[in-house]
């Protein structure tokens, strides 16, 4: 589904910053979710104690993940569910095949798990013979276009309903429609019949609780519920980072989960999974699997500056609030996880050096870090991870990226660090910008690396005269009058 | 911190070298305080492009002299929130292994402020006696804004401007796309941003916007000069230097 490489980031960006239509859909988001998050935090608590509260527990769990996890799986095994811990996305994958062998599946629901998506479930499926069907509306859209989500939260958010109307009219035989209402019912009518007829359900979760033993699933459509009753066998797919440990925790994290993901005080399902059907229960999946997913982040867990990526509750409330995501929109991140949060888990996960775009095509402005509701520093490891590429780092084996700009930098740095001989390059250059297009004093095109910043925009040129010069010219002016 | 007599210039290296106006503008402002004022004249960058583009060892050998040139300054004034953050915040992050810079650090970070907030967090000033006619609208950048927290001071400085209409824009604090080498490396990006920001700018009617980094304003000016826009780009500095 992630066909694109991180490295086509500014080629794929370049494309959509001329979408017109994707950027009235992101500053809907931005407008009604994105800038009113904050105010939803503090009506829980005032002031910031709700985002550092949320940190606090975040923190604690993160540090102690091996003690979390294993009462996690005592619990859930407690209950009669399967507990598998898969080290990469093959393994998890792998196990999801032979479960579904075992039981001869030939269809499976999903819904709601970007870590599915992470771990490229869905082709291994398909390619196993098993017809694999989203019940989530956004990510059923995208999957019947052939599409990756492209918001954490809002996977079809790039798409109108005139070209939803469309898409339904072509690949479901439907009347075309542009009406939300009559849209949702023939999705609905489509996806009843798949979920009634399927062999297993898949899910992602949004939290475990260790101390109970259950993995809650949030959505607003209701269609978890049933993907993950209805079919016989029911598997959870969850990184192992997204357990809480304590019932309490569990609670502040979702108070703080459905405002930052949708500016939602509480959401119109939460679903509670753990186990399969009891013999005295109406519902439920006979058999009850949950893996958790490595995958790269015990690697992230092993280095303290990372290790609060970790945090995340995968809200994308940073998308939401970020310059760059809402001009841009997630297909240009080429990964899952898109926006700031994947400019910093994906190349953790997937390669700094191969993901050197995500970390280098951000501003740096902070708004992530402001909105984020488990006050992640993620401008702090956007900078790290360029270190990384600027200077190589072994342990994550990182290759320096550009031998052309570490030494622009050094010899730069060099420069910089003693006065009469940046005085004297300056005097050269002042010289030499002589030679430079220039209209009305700015200059209109530079050369070489610099050139970018001349496509649409003038450069100031160098003052004749610095202030270091014009101070030391009055002063001496001063003493002699 | 107790006011000051004597306050240290620490002048950002694209206004020394660029925009020296401003820092003239700067100089009128705080003189008209009646203090004195220092130069160091062997200053030059503060090694924050470095740090921003991942080259740590380069940022830490000027954020080293840096410390060697300021370190005898009782306070430290520049006119850039972004060079200031870099001082305060990120020579911590650069040191963080070595205990002594890191003091070092710390003792001069805590006496470095941006120019509106020593106007007003310092010497508790927000009518510096200034007359500008027009409408201006206010950018708030990145790092002042969320790195040092700086938003109300600039603002109550222009308020008290006479003759001066402040117009708040549309997110007055969403990023301009400047980003230092990012907006060279990243055009595309860079000037979709940029373009958000002008027209964020020109829907207030403003003929004018004024800003507290030259970064930030330079990269506004950039695209408004390019595009024959009919907006000017002051540094607060100027503004608040003015006796029109």
């Amino acid at each position: 589904m992630h066909s694109q490489t991180p490295l086509k980031y500014r080629e794929l960006a370049a494309g959509a910053v001329k979408d017109s239509q994707l950027h009235r859909a992101l500053g809907m988001m931005r407008d009604k979710v994105g800038r009113n998050a904050v105010n939803l935090y503090n009506q829980i608590a005032p002031g910031q104690d709700s985002r550092r509260a949320a940190k606090a527990v975040r923190s604690r769990i993160v540090d102690n993940l091996d003690v979390v996890l294993e009462t996690l799986t005592e619990n859930i095994r407690a209950r009669g569910g399967q507990v598998y811990l898969a080290d990469t996305g093959a393994d998890a994958v792998e196990y999801c095949l032979q479960v579904a062998r075992r039981h001869q599946v030939r269809r499976v629901v999903k819904g709601k798990s970007m870590l599915s998506e992470e771990i490229c479930l869905n082709p291994a499926l398909e390619a196993a013979g098993i017809e694999t069907v989203e019940t989530d509306l956004g990510e059923y859209i995208v999957q019947l276009k052939g599409e990756a989500p492209s918001h954490i939260i809002a996977p079809a958010i790039h798409y109108t309903r005139e070209q939803v109307g469309a898409l339904f009219a072509e690949k479901l035989g439907e009347p075309y429609t542009d009406d939300p209402p009559s849209l949702t019912a023939m999705a609905r009518k489509a996806l009843r019949e798949k979920m009634l007829t399927a062999d297993m359900g898949i899910s992602g979760g949004n939290t475990a609780c260790a101390e109970t033993g259950h993995v809650t699933i949030v959505s607003n459509e209701g269609n978890i519920r049933m993907t993950s009753t209805m079919p016989r066998v029911h598997i959870v797919l969850l990184g192992i980072e997204k357990i809480a440990a304590t019932l309490e925790d569990h609670d502040i994290l979702l108070r703080m989960l459905t405002r930052a993901a949708a500016g939602q005080k509480i959401s119109t399902y939460i679903s509670y999974v753990g186990g399969p059907r009891l013999p005295d229960e109406p519902d439920g999946p006979e058999e009850f699997h949950l893996v958790l997913v490595d995958n790269g982040r015990s690697r992230i867990l092993a280095d303290p500056d990372f290790r609060e990526v970790l945090h995340c509750v995968r809200c994308g409330g940073c998308l939401n609030v970020c310059p760059v995501y809402l001009n841009i929109g997630g297909h240009s991140y080429g990964s899952p996880y898109c926006g700031p949060i994947g400019a910093v888990f994906t190349p953790l996960t997937r390669g700094i050096g191969e993901c050197s775009h995500l970390c280098q095509g951000e501003t740096l402005c902070g708004a992530c870090k402001q909105v984020c509701p488990v006050d992640n520093d993620l401008p702090r490891m956007l900078s790290l991870l360029r270190a990384k590429l600027a200077d190589g780092d072994p342990k994550w084996d990182v290759l320096p990226q550009s031998r052309a700009a570490k030494l622009a930098f050094t010899a730069w740095s060099l420069v910089m660090s003693r006065r009469g001989l940046y005085d004297a390059l300056r005097g050269l250059a002042r010289m030499g910008q002589r030679l430079l297009p220039r209209r009305d004093g700015w200059i209109v095109r530079l050369p070489g690396p610099l050139g970018g910043w001349t496509r649409g925009r003038d450069f100031p040129p160098l003052a004749e005269e610095s202030f270091g010069e014009r101070w030391a010219r009055r002063n001496r002016d001063g003493r002699d009058a | 911190m107790n006011k000051p007599q004597r306050v240290t210039l620490f002048m950002q290296c694209i206004v020394d070298s660029c925009f020296p106006q401003v820092g003239e503008a700067m100089v009128a402002v705080l003189e008209r305080q009646g203090l004195t004022l220092e130069y160091p004249a062997d200053q030059t960058c503060c090694g924050q492009p470095a740090f921003n583009a991942g080259y740590r060892n380069e940022a830490a050998r000027l954020a080293r002299r840096f410390l060697d040139v300021f370190e005898d300054a009782e306070c430290i004034v520049c006119p850039s929130g972004s060079c200031v953050h870099m001082v305060r915040h990120h020579y911590r992050e650069l040191f963080a292994k070595e205990p002594r810079l890191l003091a070092r650090a710390e003792r001069v970070g805590a006496r470095t402020f941006e120019f509106t907030e020593f106007l007003v967090d310092v010497l508790g000033v927000t009518d510096v006696g200034a007359s500008w006619h027009g409408d201006v609208t206010y950018h708030d950048s990145c790092h002042l804004l969320r790195g040092l927290g700086v938003k109300d001071q600039p603002r109550a400085l222009l308020a008290a401007v006479r003759g001066l209409n402040l117009i708040e824009m549309t997110r007055s604090d969403e990023c301009c796309g400047f980003g230092g080498t990012f907006s060279a490396k990243y055009p595309e990006i860079s000037e979709a941003l940029l373009e958000t920001k002008l027209a964020n700018i020109q829907a207030t009617g403003a003929g004018a916007v004024v800003g507290c980094d030259m970064g930030c304003l330079m990269h506004m000016q950039g695209m408004i000069r390019r595009r024959e826009l009919p907006i000017s780009v002051h540094h607060i500095a100027e503004i608040l230097a003015g006796r029109q």
